[in-house]
Parts: C-alpha cells; structure tokens; sequence
C-alpha cells in the first residue's frame, strides 16, 4: 500500500526526530514558538507543511488520520493531504471525528467533542500573534520574552472604539495557561472556546515560518477580551439546511443567480452524523 | 439547488491528467528530450540548479520539462527532491583561483594576469530575433578561433592585485563552521556566511531588484565588477580513512566579487570594501545581484549609516528571498477560506447593522 520508496510516513527518522523535540518542548512550554529545522516538503509552503511535518513525526503505523480543511473532508487541499499519508504511511484514513486518533485540520476545530486518545494537529500560515503590529521576529521574540502584550491590548482596544467591538473574526489570540499569547492559527473565533481545557494534544505546526506550538490536554486557553467587553463566539444566526443544527458553525452558499443563500454545517462529518440522528 | 462541494478526488485526478496531456502538447510533434532541456536550455539549468541548491543537471532538465519550463515549480521540484537526500559529509571549500574559466571579465582593469576573456555571453548581441534558429537552428560554419579552448593555468583573483597593496579590505579566511539553513532554522541576526548561503539560493528577480535598488539610491555602495568568473571547479573531499582529500567531482560556478565605496577615518586610512557572489552554473545576473545585496546588507560591520532601504535590512531580505517559501504562501490563497470569508462577513454584517455585542446580547 505504502510507497516503498520513502520511509514511512515520508520524513526520515532523524528528521522526526527533530520535529518531535521541538513539540516536546512546545508541550512543556505551552503557547511558546519552537523554532524548528522545517524541510522542504512536497507540497508547497503555505499549504499545511507545518501540519504535515508534525502529523509525520508523530504517526504511527496504528493510527486512523482524519484530514480536514474549512471543516470537510472533501475539500480539495484536504484529499491531497490524507492521499500523501495513505501513500506515504499506509494509515488507515477516516472522515469519522470520533473514529480518528489524529486529525489533521485548516481552519476549524471539529465539532463532535475530542477525546484523550487523539492528536488534533492545525495547520498555521502565521504562528506569530503579533505579527501584524510587528513585522520583525527579532522584536516579537522580545516581546514573548517580556510578556510585553500591551500593544495587543491596545489593538483590542482601538477596535472597540472605533468598530465598538473586537473586529477579529478569525485567527482570534488567545493567552495560553497565563503567558504566552498564541495566535490559534485562522480558525473562526466559534471554535476558540474548543481549545480550553480540551481533553485533546493540540499541535501547531507552520512550516514556512519554521515554528512548531503546542497545547498539553487541559490547559487554560482565553481568548483576550476586556471585562467589559467579554469574548464572544459567534456564528451566523441560522440553523444548518441539511441536519438543522442550531449550534455547529455554518457556511453560507450562494445557490442562484438571484443571490438566494443557504447556510449548511461546515463540519460536513458532524453534518451527516447529526442528519442521521447519531451525532 | 445546492450542490456539495463533493468530487474533490476525482477533480484533482482529472486535472492532473489535463496537465500531463497538455504538457505533452501535440503528438504529432517530437516529444522534448530531457537530454536536449539540459544542453539547449543550459541557462534555464543552471537557474533551477542555483536556486534549487542541487548541483545536478539532469535532475533539473527533468524538472523543468515536469514543470512545463515554469523555473520556480521546477526548483520547486528540485528542493523538494533536494530534502530527502541524505548528508554524508561536507566538502572542503571549492577553490575558485584555481577555476577552469570560461568566461572572466573586470570592469576595474583593463587587463590583468590571466586576461579578460568573453565566453560565451550575450553582452554585445544586438536584440534581434534570430529567425535562422526557427528555420533550422544550425551552427555557422565558421570554426571555432584558436585558443577558445582555455588550458587550465591558475587564474589569480583580480582583487587580490588590490589586496597586496592593503587597498581593500582583507577577506581574511574564517575557520568557523558555516551553519547550514536547510537543517537548522534560520536565526535572526544572522552572519555573513548565512546570509550568503540565503542569497545562493534566493530569487534572482527579487536579488536582481533589491540590487537595482541599490543602484538607484537605496543603500548605494557604488560597486564596481573586480571581476566577474565562470567556469569549473573541483569539488574535493575530505575522506577519514585515507587522511585526506580527493577529487569527487566538478561543478561550474559563477563568482562575482565586486569592489565598493571605500571607507576610511582619521585613524583608519581608507579602503575599498567588497561584495561577494558565488552561484552554481551560469548565473551571472544572480551573481551580480547577490554581490551587491551582500554588500549593502554589511551596512553595520562596516560602520555604515541605516539608511532604512529595503536592501540593508537583513531581516526583509532574508525572510523574503526565498521564492519557494514565497510562491507557495503567495498562492496558498487559492485554497478554500470559507470559515474565515464566512466570520468576516458575519463581523461585516454586524457592523454595518451598527449592533454591538452588548445590543445583541439584548436581542
């Protein structure tokens, strides 16, 4: 099944072993980039390296994959993925969230609830939550070192006065066991409730940047707010047209040429599972 | 009626055997000879071999003939390749004084020992379309001039003529073990031999406008070509069990050293400063390019004032030269964003019906 040619799960073993360093040490230190060696990958950067080197690195040959991107499994970007693992790996794959012991994911968190037998690894284009208001690494490496987040602060702040709310709708910072602010990679704000306390290891992997983080189960993640403005996960205020869901998150689909709109989960397994009543 | 977006397999399957016919194009025409890629489209080689970091001609008339002559999806291929390869050891630094030239020019002298030789070049070719090459593409019959064939004496270094009269800066040799960028994540501030080996392999066209943008005022250093060399050099080896080193192989490279503005101080007498470029193949362009980068990017070693230009900023350039890491997030867009397309617009939305959440939280 798997391709012979390549060691199993495509990186050889020294590189795994590398990687796996580096999510130890993101493990031991919650919410701290680890700069790490990234390869070359064949699959273009921006397009879930990370999230593949660190799904390599910590696959076994017992493991069930579940690959999802904007929450489906059907996704383009997310078939390449779980075929370059099935070719590579010779794993068994799944589209069931309660089936699988690693799931690999763009954008979203599912929604069946995870468990402590899996591996949840997210796929991050930008790992550094400041970024935005610092363009260099050498500055926000300073910043992380110093806890020094008042200029976040203030960015939440000037949204409220000038949006009168927080205007981040996605890739919504979080601080993470009380230190590190991680940015959760450009998952909507609706899941950022998900990574607290979830029961789940939680890997981050972005390859281009060369930075691997980690969330150990159970640990304390909020999402920066102010107390008088309290973080709020949002959703569009509809009910999904396939399964009726009036909790998961939705995507709108344009469905003619008049601008008619239906909303539908984008969790397409939560979707099938809750549509047959099994959810 | 909607329809899932479902079939993702098959669509990629079926695009993917498109782009195998097309590829191929007509059928009735000779199919492209990987053969004929690496020894008629040597400059396209040798640009995929510089910026893959792989010194294999072969692989890269393959890669470009699979990647449809686009150069940064076949070094693309050629890095991703590139990455598995094991490491079995480093080679001792290529001597360039000892070089096979080709081609060698100076711009700062008007001959020096060795001479000034052309090779093969395109400076001095008029523009003009050549239809003959449409018609039959045949050589002149003119045979070769004597002495095209360049013995291998040693070429000294142009440079080093300054050098002995303490009019540049000495390019003392340093013993420390270079890092290497493909297995160690880059770390900012990096040296120069790091940056260097980041410029090796960086986009030429972004290489080529960062040192245009020297030229035009941004981190000026007014460089002059001390010369400007190719040809092949050999790789040696150091083997364990028999003490020392041997021959593995040749490789062509291109090197542009360049000469740039002096500095000086009441103390210090003044002093020509240099740039440094080192390519694999025939690459002058990018060769030329890195000189001039590098040579801006020392602004601080050489006591030299941050004039905030784009090419001095060590941080910019290195995080954006490297054109694999930049396609791949340039075109990472074309992948599905709805999640997030569909949380903005709900924030939009919001905004624009002038809610808070606090108005919406009474609702």
């Amino acid at each position: 099944m798997s391709d012979q040619a390549y060691n199993f799960a495509y990186l050889d073993e020294d590189t795994k072993r590398m990687i796996r360093r580096a999510i130890l040490k993101g493990i031991a230190v919650p919410g701290y980039q680890v700069p790490f060696a990234s390869r070359e990958m064949p699959m273009p950067y921006g397009w879930g390296t990370g999230g593949v080197q660190v799904t390599a690195a910590v696959m076994t040959p017992e493991d069930v994959l579940k690959v999802i991107d904007q929450g489906a499994d059907d996704t383009t970007n997310a078939v390449s993925i779980r075929k370059f693992f099935q070719r590579t790996a010779g794993v068994a794959t799944t589209e069931r969230t309660s089936e699988a012991t690693m799931i690999q994911t763009r954008h979203r968190i599912p929604e069946t609830p995870l468990t402590s037998d899996q591996i949840l690894v997210y796929q991050v284009p930008i790992p550094e939550p400041m970024r935005f208001l610092e363009p260099r690494e050498t500055e926000t490496r300073r910043i992380h070192a110093l806890a020094d987040y008042g200029l976040m602060q203030v960015r939440l702040y000037e949204d409220i006065a000038r949006h009168g709310e927080i205007a981040t709708s996605y890739a919504y910072p979080v601080e993470v066991a009380g230190r590190y602010v991680m940015d959760p990679s450009p998952i909507p704000k609706f899941d950022n409730p998900k990574l607290d306390d979830c029961p789940a290891i939680q890997l981050f992997g972005a390859g281009r940047e060369q930075r691997i983080y980690a969330l150990p189960p159970y640990t304390h993640v909020r999402s920066l707010d102010f107390e008088d403005h309290p973080f709020r996960a949002t959703k569009a205020d509809h009910a999904c047209a396939i399964c009726g869901s009036a909790s998961s998150y939705l995507d709108e689909v344009i469905t003619d040429d008049a601008g008619g709109r239906m909303f539908v989960c984008s969790d397409t397994d939560y979707c099938a599972q809750n549509a047959k009543g099994g959810a | 009626m909607y329809v899932a977006v479902k079939g993702g397999e098959r669509a990629i399957d079926a695009a993917h055997a498109w782009l195998d016919r097309s590829r191929r194009g007509p059928v009735d025409q000779p199919v492209l000879d990987t053969a004929q890629i690496r020894d008629q489209m040597g400059l396209a080689v040798t640009r995929v071999m510089a910026e893959g970091s792989l010194y294999d001609p072969d692989l890269a008339a393959l890669a470009i003939k699979q990647a449809c002559g686009d150069l940064i999806e076949a070094i693309f291929l050629i890095r991703a390749y590139r990455t598995t390869l094991p490491r079995f050891g480093a080679s001792i630094p290529i001597d360039t004084a000892a070089m096979r030239v080709k081609r060698r020019v100076s711009a700062t002298f008007k001959d020096a020992p060795g001479g000034q030789i052309l090779g093969p070049t395109f400076d001095y070719t008029h523009r003009l379309l050549d239809f003959r090459l449409m018609a039959d593409g045949e050589l002149p019959t003119e045979p070769l001039a004597e002495g095209d064939e360049t013995e291998p004496a040693a070429t000294p270094h142009v440079l080093s003529f300054l050098n002995r009269d303490g009019l540049i800066e000495d390019a003392a040799p340093d013993e420390t073990p270079p890092a290497d960028l493909t297995r160690e994540p880059m770390e900012l501030p990096a040296d120069r031999a790091l940056r260097l080996q980041a410029l090796a392999r960086g986009d030429e066209g972004f290489l080529l406008g960062l040192a245009y943008s020297t030229q035009r005022g941004y981190a000026r250093n007014h460089a002059f070509v001390g010369e400007l060399r190719i040809g092949m050099v050999a790789v040696e080896m150091d083997i364990p069990e028999l003490g020392f080193a041997i021959e593995i192989g040749e490789i062509e490279v291109t090197e542009c050293e360049t000469v740039n503005q002096f500095k000086g101080s009441r103390s210090e007498p003044a002093q020509f400063t240099r740039g440094y470029g080192l390519t694999f193949g025939q690459t002058e362009r990018k060769a030329l390019a890195m000189a001039l980068v590098d040579r801006a990017l020392r602004w601080e070693e050489l006591g030299e004032e941050d004039q905030g230009a784009p090419a001095q900023d060590q941080e910019f350039v290195l995080s954006h030269c490297d054109n694999i890491q930049a396609t791949g997030f340039l075109e990472h867009i074309k992948l599905p964003h709805y999640v997030d397309f569909q949380a903005e617009l709900e924030l939009v939305r919001r905004l624009r019906a002038g809610l808070s959440d606090h108005e919406e939280d009474a609702a």
